[in-house]
């Protein structure tokens, strides 16, 4: 029994060797039935996994940023509430539930963080840690901490995490909102806390957070329970 | 001077088209009623609505569904297009469907002003009194949404609306679409979708110098002013005429944006998503069949490009085959055979060969995305290569590709690519 099989399947074998390629045309190549494959397209700036560019300062990090966050982020640009040409065109005939699944998708990815960068002078840092884990209350500046979690990861599923970008990313888009340049939907609580701060408290606020050693995969914190100093347009409250 | 002359001219056509000019026509007779209840009456008119794509101009980016607001730049100015909510202040909220018919019909507005042709009244002048009624019921059924419009933004002589009358006794016959006896019922239906509501010929004929299109540029190919898309031939099969297609696969392009030979892209993608795909099988079977029988065989189109010399489009189209095998193969594969509905096949498809090598540009340069439909909602995508490829081995690669297996377009400048590379992507 196990001998036909056998000359039956060597049969099978010689007989599929011995036609001739084109006749049946070229094999049809098979394509991955996968949101990886799909998403090429957006590797060339954010990266296989998702890490973004770090020397860049328009190509973030997108893995394990809470998925409510980048659903947002996409949704803007292809609405035309966030100016960025390439992804405004990219998203431009892309459903609401096929940019909700891009959004899980990259929210999902687990990419190990760029190594902190260090070097800016002590003061500078201090100045920037108290901004983002405090805040100024005598200005009504709520700590980054307050909504971002204190490790800074995000909180599920609107905010997104702080560290692990790009110094000049995180310089341009607090930058963007001061200037009016980046919207979200009103009320627009980052353009307020961006209105808020001045260039050097801009700066100190960056240096410190890239400062920070990422431990591996910080998860954004659970958002249940958040009750935000202010009133954000992307963070519907219960 | 050269000005003076063309300001000339233009009156003169005014004064012409004054001469010329007919009087309104009569009130329409009643209609029998035809639905059964309103709301039947209103999903037919959401469907014509659908069929015209009347969102897509008169709805602005990420703004409210036929508020208006979008600004169209046209080498004429920039329109800024109307709210069509039934709001009573910025709407069209106190329209009566005789005021709406006389706009599609006869390009007028509700106060006997003449509309600017940008509103494709010289196809919607084709839609029978019926539909534009349920289309006037779908409207006045939206919620009306208070958006004040802005006045259009032309260049003198385009903001003397007056002149649109010389314009429409040279350009504009108003009149229903009439049924070719000699035709089917099925062909009759295409017609009256492709040319009516559908508007195809808006983007797909060259326009003159006063936004005309002329008869015999009718579906004949038309680079889109400001959008720099070209728009292919809908009536020769080099480019896009459907002579050689089979129904139900340009069907399937239709309905779901990708079929085996290609995909739609650009403005095309746009039309694909808001209009098409939401239309019936046998309608766009019909457009299918109108439109195949449109088609002809004609001789290779004239190619309009910079020049590049034998050695130049040598040299490009050797190193465009090593970015090849480096950039494109994984999708488009070895010999340019594609993977179907997925990764369009590069080998004789007639966008990569057509007359002006600008799309397969841009797409190089931009990437993209097929529409998200309904047939093909989590569509595949391509990157954009502009910020990983010079403008020279952006010419080498689509040169490459427009010379290779059994392809025989000429080669692309590298020129073309910086010119292209500085569009404004949209």
């Amino acid at each position: 029994m196990t001998v036909l099989r056998l000359v039956f399947a060597t049969l099978l074998v010689l007989f599929a060797g011995s036609l001739p390629l084109g006749a049946a045309g070229p094999i049809p190549a098979t394509v991955p039935d996968t949101m990886e494959q799909r998403l090429l397209a957006c590797v060339t700036c954010h990266g296989k996994n998702g890490e973004g560019a770090q020397k860049s300062e328009t190509y973030p990090r997108l893995a394990g940023k809470a998925d409510g966050y980048l659903y947002n982020q996409l949704l803007s640009f292809r609405d035309g509430r966030r100016v960025y040409p390439a992804m405004n065109y990219l998203l431009n005939h892309l459903s609401d539930d096929y940019l909700r699944e891009i959004a899980q998708y990259y929210s999902r990815l687990q990419t190990p963080y760029p190594a902190p960068v260090s070097g800016a002078p002590q003061a500078v840092l201090a100045r920037g840690e108290g901004l983002v884990m405090k805040g100024d209350a005598a200005r009504n500046l709520p700590a980054c901490s307050d909504c971002h979690g204190k490790a800074l990861a995000g909180t599920a599923p609107f905010i997104p995490g702080l560290v692990g970008l790009s110094p000049s990313y995180i310089r341009q888009q607090i930058g963007a909102w001061r200037a009016r340049n980046r919207h979200a939907a009103e009320p627009d609580c980052m353009a307020k806390v961006a209105s808020l701060l001045s260039t050097e408290e801009i700066s100190a606020v960056t240096v410190w957070l890239v400062a920070q050693p990422v431990p591996t995969g910080p998860a954004p914190a659970a958002g249940t329970a958040l009750k935000l100093p202010m009133d954000c347009g992307s963070v519907p409250q219960r | 001077m050269k000005r003076f002359l063309f300001v000339a001219v233009i009156a003169l056509i005014g004064g012409l088209g004054a001469f010329l000019f007919f009087s309104r026509e009569g009130p329409h007779k009643p209609l029998a009623q035809r639905f059964d209840s309103h709301a039947k009456q209103i999903a037919h008119g959401e469907y014509l609505a659908r069929a015209g794509d009347c969102l897509a101009c008169h709805t602005s980016r990420g703004g409210e569904a036929y508020a208006g607001g979008l600004p169209i730049p046209t080498p004429f100015g920039t329109f800024h297009v109307p709210n069509i909510t039934p709001d009573a202040q910025t709407g069209i909220g106190t329209w009566t469907a005789d005021d709406f018919w006389r706009a599609l019909h006869e390009g007028r507005s509700r106060d006997g002003s003449l509309l600017y042709p940008a509103f494709p009244y010289t196809n919607y002048t084709k839609v029978t009194r019926a539909d534009a009624d349920d289309l006037f019921a779908y409207l006045q059924s939206l919620k009306p949404v208070h958006n004040p419009r802005r006045p259009h933004d032309l260049s003198f002589p385009y903001d003397q609306r007056k002149m649109l009358i010389g314009w429409r006794a040279l350009y504009f016959r108003s009149g229903e679409y009439e049924n070719d006896k000699s035709q089917s019922d099925e062909w009759n239906r295409g017609a009256y979708l492709v040319s009516g509501l559908g508007h195809c010929d808006a983007c797909h004929s060259q326009r003159n110098l006063l936004g005309a299109v002329a008869n015999d540029a009718k579906s004949a190919g038309a680079l889109i002013p400001m959008q720099n898309w070209y728009a292919p031939s809908l009536t020769s099969n080099r480019e896009a005429g459907l002579g050689d297609w089979d129904i139900g696969e340009v069907v399937e392009l239709l309905k779901t944006g990708v079929a085996e030979r290609g995909a739609v892209f650009g403005p095309m993608a746009a039309v694909v998503q808001h209009s098409l795909q939401h239309l019936t099988q046998a309608d766009i079977a019909a457009m299918v069949m109108y439109l195949k029988s449109q088609a002809q065989e004609d001789g290779l189109p004239e190619p309009d490009q910079i020049r590049v010399s034998a050695k130049q489009g040598e040299e490009l189209t050797r190193k465009g085959a090593k970015l090849y095998a480096k950039h494109c193969a994984d999708c488009h594969q070895r010999r340019g055979e594609g993977v179907p509905r997925i990764y369009p096949p590069l080998v004789n498809n007639q966008a990569i060969l057509m007359r002006y090598p600008i799309n397969s540009i841009r797409i190089v340069v931009n990437g993209g995305f097929a529409p998200s439909t309904a047939g093909n909602p989590r569509p595949y995508g391509m990157p954009p290569f502009a910020q990983d490829l010079s403008d020279e081995e952006i010419a080498a690669v689509v040169s490459y590709i427009r010379q290779s297996w059994g392809n025989h377009a000429p080669a692309v400048s590298p020129t073309e690519v910086a010119n292209a590379r500085g569009l404004p992507v949209e």
